[in-house]
């Protein structure tokens, strides 16, 4: 009974210690944040790596989750002889819902586990220690940039994923299904609203930037250095992330829309 | 600034430990300047670590570490990280980056350190590579070099700064028999050429012997024994005797400690 006690108070303690260097490590990171002034290329290079290269994954996601919602969103309009408010439907289930949080999720998958190999490994082979006996400091010089390029290219990603998938419903909703063309788009600009919608969702993704950038980094960064230890820390990004994600949206949907 | 014959890191009362285990346990050392200082000891006894508390990396639990006059421990971040600008590390894996060649990595102390125009910046980096015999290597990428020239192209950009001391880690492991003599032979070199300091931690008793001015055997946390190559090898220690000559028993003994052979072999 005693040991089982000790046993939880010891687990408790090591996720609070956790807890406590994680903050520790973004305060570092945003402390550093001016050195990004001063190389603003470090910067563009991994907006390339973290940005650029989900670029591709967004898109073709977007475009189905797009298509999907038009097939779904047309099959329950037309119950109620509403099919002209598809439009409606599909933007607003994107870029309220489905396009910062599936972009989060995909992120999370795609760049985030790539963010804790790379830091995770770099830690393995010293190149970290190697980085601090040289007097640069590894914080500044490698985990802000990324942080910083993950936080900014999300709501970039959330924005092509919502696009993209406008796109895919209209494609299946007018093209597949004959709504009518001018009535998609009318009804969309009319319902869609920018401060209710768009940028609740453009703040959704922000969030969902800082938080999935912080813990691919973290994970990373604690990750203990060994094949095993770097494979645990990926794997937890990818868990962790995502229920963060989820967790956090249902928070931020309550207080964007539960009035 | 300090007196010339004053040793350039000086460790006194060292305790440090990690969790229960006790790694160090009040060790005293003096690197003098200018020498090749050797610290053996079998795997495990925290020779690594030993570098980690020069460098700054870690801190003692108890005891103090001076390198060039400064105690590391009272030292802020900005004047370790100058402090470290004048020491170099050679890790074991030669902890090059993996995302630049060759010449980007000897080039990175520089970029990040000081504004040297590119021109000049390329000769200083190509005499280094020149002094490690890897001019010729400058483009490649650091997956393509194997064990020895990763070593030799980190030992470059250890040395590109000018230090007053480099750290070796292990220099000699897994290395074949050429890269090796190379290694040896570039430590001596550089030691001298460059009037520098060096502290090589190894566990190669004939190679380390063979370059050293100065042996240090750790062993359980404490010093051991200290004292020349010459000095070590006819040292009255049997354990130093049993380290020094490789011998499969004697004081560590060949065995781990189990029951009887009998008792574990014999039907109860």
């Amino acid at each position: 009974m005693i040991e089982q006690l000790a046993r939880l108070g010891r687990t408790g303690l090591g996720i609070l210690e956790r807890l406590g260097r994680g903050h520790l490590l973004l305060w570092a990171i945003l402390a550093g944040s001016s050195s990004l002034l001063r190389r603003p290329n470090l910067l563009i290079a991994q907006m390339f790596a973290v940005g650029v290269l989900s670029v591709l994954i967004i898109t073709v996601s977007g475009l189905f989750v797009g298509m999907v919602l038009g097939l779904q969103g047309h099959y329950t309009l037309s119950q109620f002889g509403a099919e002209e408010s598809l439009g409606v439907v599909v933007a607003a289930s994107l870029v309220r819902e489905l396009g910062p949080v599936v972009t989060a999720l995909l992120f999370a998958g795609r760049a985030g586990s790539a963010l804790t190999a790379e830091i995770g490994l770099m830690k393995a082979t010293e190149q970290l220690s190697g980085l601090e006996m040289m007097a640069v400091d590894p914080v500044k010089r490698i985990l802000t940039p990324r942080f910083y390029a993950g936080f900014l290219s999300m709501p970039l990603l959330a924005a092509l994923f919502s696009s993209v998938g406008v796109l895919g419903g209209y494609l299946v909703g007018v093209g597949l299904l004959g709504v009518d063309d001018g009535a998609f788009w009318s009804q969309m600009q009319a319902k869609i609203d920018l401060h209710e919608d768009i940028y609740n969702g453009v703040i959704k993704s922000i969030v969902f930037g800082v938080v999935c950038s912080w813990i691919a980094l973290f994970q990373g960064y604690d990750a203990v250095p060994t094949s095993a230890g770097v494979s645990r820390a990926t794997t937890r990004t990818v868990v962790h992330s995502a229920l963060a994600v989820l967790g956090l949206d249902f928070v931020l949907t309550a207080l964007m829309f539960g009035d | 600034m300090h007196e010339d014959n004053a040793p350039l890191v000086k460790i006194r009362g060292l305790r440090f430990s990690r969790g229960d285990r006790v790694i160090f346990d009040g060790v005293d050392i003096d690197i003098i300047r200018g020498k090749v200082t050797a610290i053996m000891g079998p795997s495990g006894t925290g020779k690594t670590t030993l570098l980690k508390l020069i460098g700054g990396q870690l801190r003692p639990d108890a005891g103090s570490v001076e390198v060039d006059g400064e105690d590391i421990q009272t030292l802020n971040l900005k004047r370790l990280y100058r402090l470290r600008m004048r020491m170099g590390m050679l890790f074991q894996t030669g902890a090059l980056l993996t995302d630049l060649n060759v010449f980007d990595n000897v080039a990175y102390p520089l970029r990040e350190h000081t504004r040297l125009p590119e021109s000049m910046l390329r000769k200083l980096v190509l005499l280094k590579l020149e002094a490690v015999g890897l001019r010729g290597a400058r483009d490649l990428m650091p997956s393509e070099l194997s064990g020895g020239m990763a070593r030799r192209v980190a030992l470059a950009r250890a040395m590109v700064l000018d230090p007053m001391m480099v750290m070796y880690d292990e220099p000699f492991t897994g290395q074949d028999p050429i890269s090796m003599g190379v290694l040896l032979k570039l430590i001596r070199q550089l030691n001298d050429a460059s009037q520098i300091s060096s502290i090589l931690v190894s566990h190669d008793v004939a190679e380390t012997a063979q370059i050293a001015d100065y042996i240090y055997v750790i062993s359980g946390g404490k010093v051991v024994e200290r004292g020349s190559p010459e000095a070590l090898s006819g040292s009255r220690s049997p354990w130093v005797q049993q380290f020094m000559r490789g011998l499969p028993d004697g004081p560590v003994h060949f065995h781990y400690p189990a029951p009887g052979l009998e008792q574990d072999l014999l039907p109860q």
